[in-house]
């Protein structure tokens, strides 16, 4: 069976970062990483691994040049190679454009199970996974707390936690799967992982190669466009008071000014 | 006036409470058509649709939905194809936003997601949301296609504004690709008796600093006394102290009450996602450098397990 991840490379949120004036988000003095949630995606393809060694697992990426840090990450955890479309006519596209790429590339990877996240936490949309499923005429069963994967019956089942119920969703491989962060902890890249991902196989694929249009991505084919950001103003601090026997009654008195009580 | 489709839910005889949001949202845009699919949604439901404005029911008269939800994206792809409307409106919700993302691609439109307002603007629709842990506003506008809009619960009031539908009918033959996402079960969630989390005026949430699930007590009768809903962060729902539906955050729900309330968590910023737009913050927590005490406007640096109680005997006893 053919595994592919989608991974992206994302601001540290616990950089907080901002914006720019042109509304991009600021990564001047912000660390990037391998997406949080993207981790819990790769830790799903390789459990399916460990049950099923003979399992090939490519991880795939769109983003400029950093991302592939995100690459690497993914590989020093597990799995076996690793594609990065990379092109400056990428940059500042939007979900569909980026789903657009992402399919191209799966298109030529022809995996059996396409495995993401709920969201970028890069203020993601969680629509990249649904929109690859459109693209390429597959099943999606999206925000999976639970995955189970049956290489043999060629079936992918999940629990999802939805707004007003738990259910229980199955498809046909292939398919496009995007996991929470419910699935289970993602395992920590061991040393011996990480020196053996430095010699597993990278490869970077330009539009050209992907034979898509340029025209078709980037900023000038966003089919949103964003018109104002503000910074809500910061909260301030109002009063923190060490309890000395009273802070349950000043607590009280807070919440009946208020008028809570 | 251009139709705005509104997709809209029914449980039992009732329509939901986020589908009479979507349609107030929807009148200040043009003429909203709600489309309800599903088994007979029945006259009581038909009614609140059109008290609250939709001059247009169209009903799909199918049950295969519950199974095969996926066919949302024909069912409205159809209708965008045949009446040419000025907006598509959803809930964004994991089940919506699957809907948004596949309808989008197959009508060439953009798609916005996680809206808190949807205004009319000169050229469309204007959509507000929030970006980075809320710390931003962010506004903005679909070019291309059809707009497609997830709006997230709670993000206004219903208000009625009653007119005369018209009924139109339709039906659905499933494609291939609607067929194959299944739903093999599906469990309602009880309700608690309590207020919905994301529409009570006051939440209270218990973090890893309640120490067990034993204690997750402690945060209920808080809430009951001041007439809340509970909340958990995600260590708490992690360490099966709480159930998922109750994580307020960046992967549980996003919570903007009057009140929030938060005991025993720290406030990491995946948290404040969920709550930091909530009107009053208060916090108790045992650490004095706690990142929470950044936002709160009360906080007690002190044992919950000390002031909780001494609180609910104060409420108590100014009751009485
Ligand atoms: C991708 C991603 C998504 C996430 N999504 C969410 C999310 O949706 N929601 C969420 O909440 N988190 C989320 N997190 C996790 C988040 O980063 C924090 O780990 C989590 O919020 C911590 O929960 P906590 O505050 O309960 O626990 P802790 O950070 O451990 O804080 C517990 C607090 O309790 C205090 N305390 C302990 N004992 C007492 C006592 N007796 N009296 C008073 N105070 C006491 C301590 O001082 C401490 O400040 C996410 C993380 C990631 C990476
Ligand atoms: N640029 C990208 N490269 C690779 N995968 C991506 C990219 N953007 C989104 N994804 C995948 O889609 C998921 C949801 O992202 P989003 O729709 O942006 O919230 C992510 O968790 C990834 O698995």
């Amino acid at each position: 069976m053919k595994i592919v991840v989608c991974v992206k490379h994302v601001p540290d949120m616990a950089s907080e970062p901002g914006f720019t004036t042109d509304h991009r988000v600021d990564r001047a003095g912000v660390q990037g990483r391998l997406s949080e949630l993207d981790e819990h995606a790769v830790e799903q393809a390789l459990r399916v691994v460990d049950a099923a060694p003979d399992t090939h697992l490519t991880y795939l990426t769109v983003g400029p040049a950093a991302a592939a840090e995100a690459l690497r990450r993914a590989l020093a955890m597990g799995g076996n190679a690793a594609v990065h479309v990379s092109d400056d006519a990428i940059a500042g596209s939007d979900a569909p454009a980026t789903a657009l790429v992402l399919a191209a590339a799966l298109r030529r990877l022809e995996p059996d199970l396409v495995l993401c996240a709920m969201a970028s936490t890069d203020g993601g949309t969680s629509l990249v996974p649904a929109m690859l499923a459109e693209h390429l005429a597959l099943p999606q069963l999206t925000f999976a707390a639970e995955l189970t994967v049956e290489p043999a019956a060629t079936t992918v089942r999940v629990r999802r936690d939805g707004s007003q119920a738990t259910e229980h969703l199955e498809s046909p491989l292939p398919a496009v799967v995007s996991v929470t962060d419910r699935t289970g902890e993602a395992r920590y890249p061991s040393f011996k992982g990480i020196m053996a991902a430095k010699k597993k196989p990278l490869e970077t694929w330009s539009l050209a190669d992907l034979e898509v249009p340029a025209e078709q991505v980037g900023a000038a084919a966003a089919r949103t466009v964003v018109d104002g950001i503000t910074a809500r103003p910061a909260r301030t601090a109002g009063t923190a008071l060490p309890d000395e026997g009273e802070g349950g009654l000043r607590l009280a008195d807070f919440l009946s000014g208020q008028k809570f009580i | 006036m251009a139709e705005i489709l509104v997709l809209v839910g029914h449980v039992a005889g009732q329509v939901r409470k986020p589908s009479l949001e979507l349609l107030t949202l929807a009148r200040g845009l043009g003429t909203p058509v709600a489309v309800c699919a599903g088994a007979d949604p029945g006259v009581e439901a038909l009614e609140t649709l059109g008290r609250y404005g939709a001059r247009r029911i169209h009903l799909v008269e199918t049950e295969e939905l519950e199974e095969y939800p996926v066919g949302w994206v024909q069912i409205l792809a159809d209708m965008a194809a045949e009446t040419a409307p000025e907006a598509i409106l959803l809930e964004s919700t994991p089940e919506g936003k699957e809907i948004a993302a596949r309808l989008a691609v197959r009508l060439g439109s953009g798609v916005l997601t996680d809206a808190v307002d949807v205004r009319q603007g000169p050229s469309g629709p204007v959509v507000t949301q929030w970006a980075f842990a809320a710390g931003f506003t962010v506004t903005s506008r679909v070019t291309r296609g059809v707009p497609v809009i997830a709006v997230k619960p709670n993000a206004v009031a219903p208000s009625p504004a009653p007119v005369e539908p018209s009924i139109s009918r339709g039906g659905l033959a499933l494609d291939e690709a609607s067929l194959r996402t299944r739903v093999a079960s599906r469990a309602v969630r009880q309700s608690t008796g309590r207020p919905q989390l994301t529409e009570a005026e006051v939440v209270v949430s218990g973090g890893r600093g309640l120490g067990g699930a034993e204690h997750f007590g402690l945060v209920e009768r808080l809430a009951d006394a001041l007439g809340g809903a509970v909340g958990a962060s995600r260590a708490a729902v992690d360490a099966g102290w709480y159930p998922h539906a109750y994580q307020v955050g960046q992967t549980g729900v996003t919570v903007s009450p009057q009140l929030y309330l938060a005991i025993g968590i720290s406030g990491a910023i995946q948290h404040r996602a969920g709550m930091q737009t909530s009107k009053t913050i208060v916090a108790v927590n045992r650490d004095p450098e706690a990142p929470i005490f950044e936002l709160a406007d009360h906080g007690v640096v002190g044992d919950l397990f000390a002031v909780v109680p001494q609180l609910l005997d104060e409420i108590a006893r100014r009751r009485d």
